[in-house]
């Protein structure tokens, strides 16, 4: 599958939850509907609550990569 | 032994204020919810709010009235999710009772009966919750609040297996299951929700990605469901996992597990089921669980095999 382009990226390895939920969200609000966030997240307790978290506020993610010890996600504004 | 000590202390008390006569209902009396405090004369007063929620209009008459009443001016927020009025004179309680008609609001119960049912948050505002507790709680209120038993009563729901609402300890518990059910079509192997379960009932194919299930280890609570970016897990049902013969206090124990995936229709006939084996079954002062090791869990749940069918019984029984 083609690589999704995103338009704006958030490094967040090394914030812990809820912060690193938090700052996805006001980054996806400075967006337009339809644009992409990637956010780059740690596995463990990150990988396990953001992606739940970020469908509730009822956005979508298209693409999950692992890298390593940490997860690429590509979130779709809604 | 709760409700006659409450009783004896009334009674003794001369019933009378400046030579007039005190009118006492006794029938509130006995349902309780008038608590003996150890100071003389003063009672608290157990006010019934199932599922601990209040409307605020009403909790700010509630304020105004235990402010009137209370000598020290002090509520107590119980374990039980009720607000107690401490330090109310006995002799005021037909004032109070009525002043608190007024606005809607019931007192409590002690002793050997159905008590108010208590409820987390559920699945109306709590992002884990299953199934909607609040409801089930004002139904269980309504239908069975004060049914007389051999020893007091306890219903719970919680929303979701984290069982903030403590159904373990209940001699009744209603705890939020749902089952998942996975479409492999639109599963993409992103991993996620291998991650998502904290009980490793999902592992990640090594090639793939995809989930191997192990429904053993799964304690459905929905986590994959939530996480999964492509919805390709789905809530299959809801259901209330059943919990019966907990108990806290000073020798606690732990509920059996009884049933799960039983439907939010079928949780009144789990209860009067539940209430009628404990009639036939019990002995008066002797909890259900007590019942239950005295007579055998098999006779609970081969009692409760009609309605538990609705479900799923738990055939061991286990604790
Ligand atoms: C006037 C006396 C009593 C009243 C009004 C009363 C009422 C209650 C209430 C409302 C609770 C739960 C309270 C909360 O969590 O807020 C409770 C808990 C408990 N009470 Fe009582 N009770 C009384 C006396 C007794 C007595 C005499 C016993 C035993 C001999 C007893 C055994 C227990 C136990 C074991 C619990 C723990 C909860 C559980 O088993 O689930 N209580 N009581
Ligand atoms: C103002 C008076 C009282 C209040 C507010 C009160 C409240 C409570 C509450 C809230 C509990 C349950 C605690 C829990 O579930 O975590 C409880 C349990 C209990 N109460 Fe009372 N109660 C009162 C009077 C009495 C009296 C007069 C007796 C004795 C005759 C009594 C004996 C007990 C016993 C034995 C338990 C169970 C604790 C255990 O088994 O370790 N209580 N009470
Ligand atoms: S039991 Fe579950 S639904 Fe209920 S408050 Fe706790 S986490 Fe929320
Ligand atoms: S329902 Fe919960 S325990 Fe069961 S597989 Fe999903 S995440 Fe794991
Ligand atoms: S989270 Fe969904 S898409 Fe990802 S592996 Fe699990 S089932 Fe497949």
């Amino acid at each position: 599958m083609a690589d999704i382009k995103a338009d704006a990226s958030l490094d967040l390895r090394g914030i812990l939850c809820p912060i690193n939920f938090v700052k996805t969200k006001l980054k996806l609000e400075t967006m337009d509907v339809g644009q992409v966030l990637e956010v780059v997240l740690d596995d463990g307790e990150p990988i396990q609550n953001v992606p739940k978290s970020i469908k509730e506020e009822g956005h979508k993610i298209v693409e999950v990569k692992k890298e390593g010890e940490h997860f690429r996600l590509k979130i779709q504004k809604r | 032994m709760v409700d006659k000590f409450i009783e004896d202390k009334v009674t003794r008390v001369p019933l009378k204020k400046d030579g007039q006569e005190v009118k006492v209902d006794f029938n509130d009396l006995k349902s309780g919810g008038f608590i003996k405090q150890r100071q003389k004369d003063l009672f608290a007063v157990r006010l019934r709010c199932p599922g601990g929620r209040i409307d605020t209009k009403k909790l700010i008459e509630i304020a105004k009235i235990a402010d009137k009443y209370s000598k020290k001016g002090v509520i107590h927020l119980s374990f039980r999710q009720s607000l107690e009025i401490l330090y109310v004179d006995y002799k005021e309680f037909d004032s109070l009772v009525r002043d608190l008609e007024k606005i809607g609001q019931k007192v409590a119960s002690c002793g050997p009966r159905v008590r108010v049912p208590t409820a987390c948050g559920g699945c109306e505002y709590n992002p884990n919750g299953l199934t909607d507790t609040q409801q089930m709680a004002k139904m269980v209120d309504e239908k069975y609040f004060g049914t007389p038993c051999y020893h007091k009563f306890k219903i719970s729901f919680s929303g979701c297996p984290i069982d903030c609402a403590r159904t373990r300890e209940m001699d009744l518990g209603f705890q939020g299951v749902v089952e998942p059910t996975w479409d492999e079509d639109t599963c993409t192997g992103c991993t996620i929700c291998s991650k998502a379960c904290k009980e490793d009932a999902i592992v990640s194919h090594p090639e793939t990605g995809k989930p191997i299930y192990d429904p053993l280890k799964c304690i459905y609570c929905g986590d994959c469901i939530r996480a999964c970016p492509t919805e390709s897990w789905q809530a299959k049902r809801y259901g209330h996992f059943v919990r019966i013969g907990g108990k806290h206090g000073r020798h606690p124990r732990e509920a059996n597990e009884v049933a799960n995936f039983i439907p939010n229709e079928k949780v009144p006939e789990v209860i009067e089921k539940t209430l009628e084996w404990y009639k036939i079954n019990g002995k008066k002062g002797e909890r259900i669980g007590k019942a239950i090791d005295r007579v055998g869990v098999e006779s609970y749940t081969k009692f409760m095999e009609s309605v538990f069918k609705s479900g799923e019984p738990v055939p061991t029984g286990k604790v």
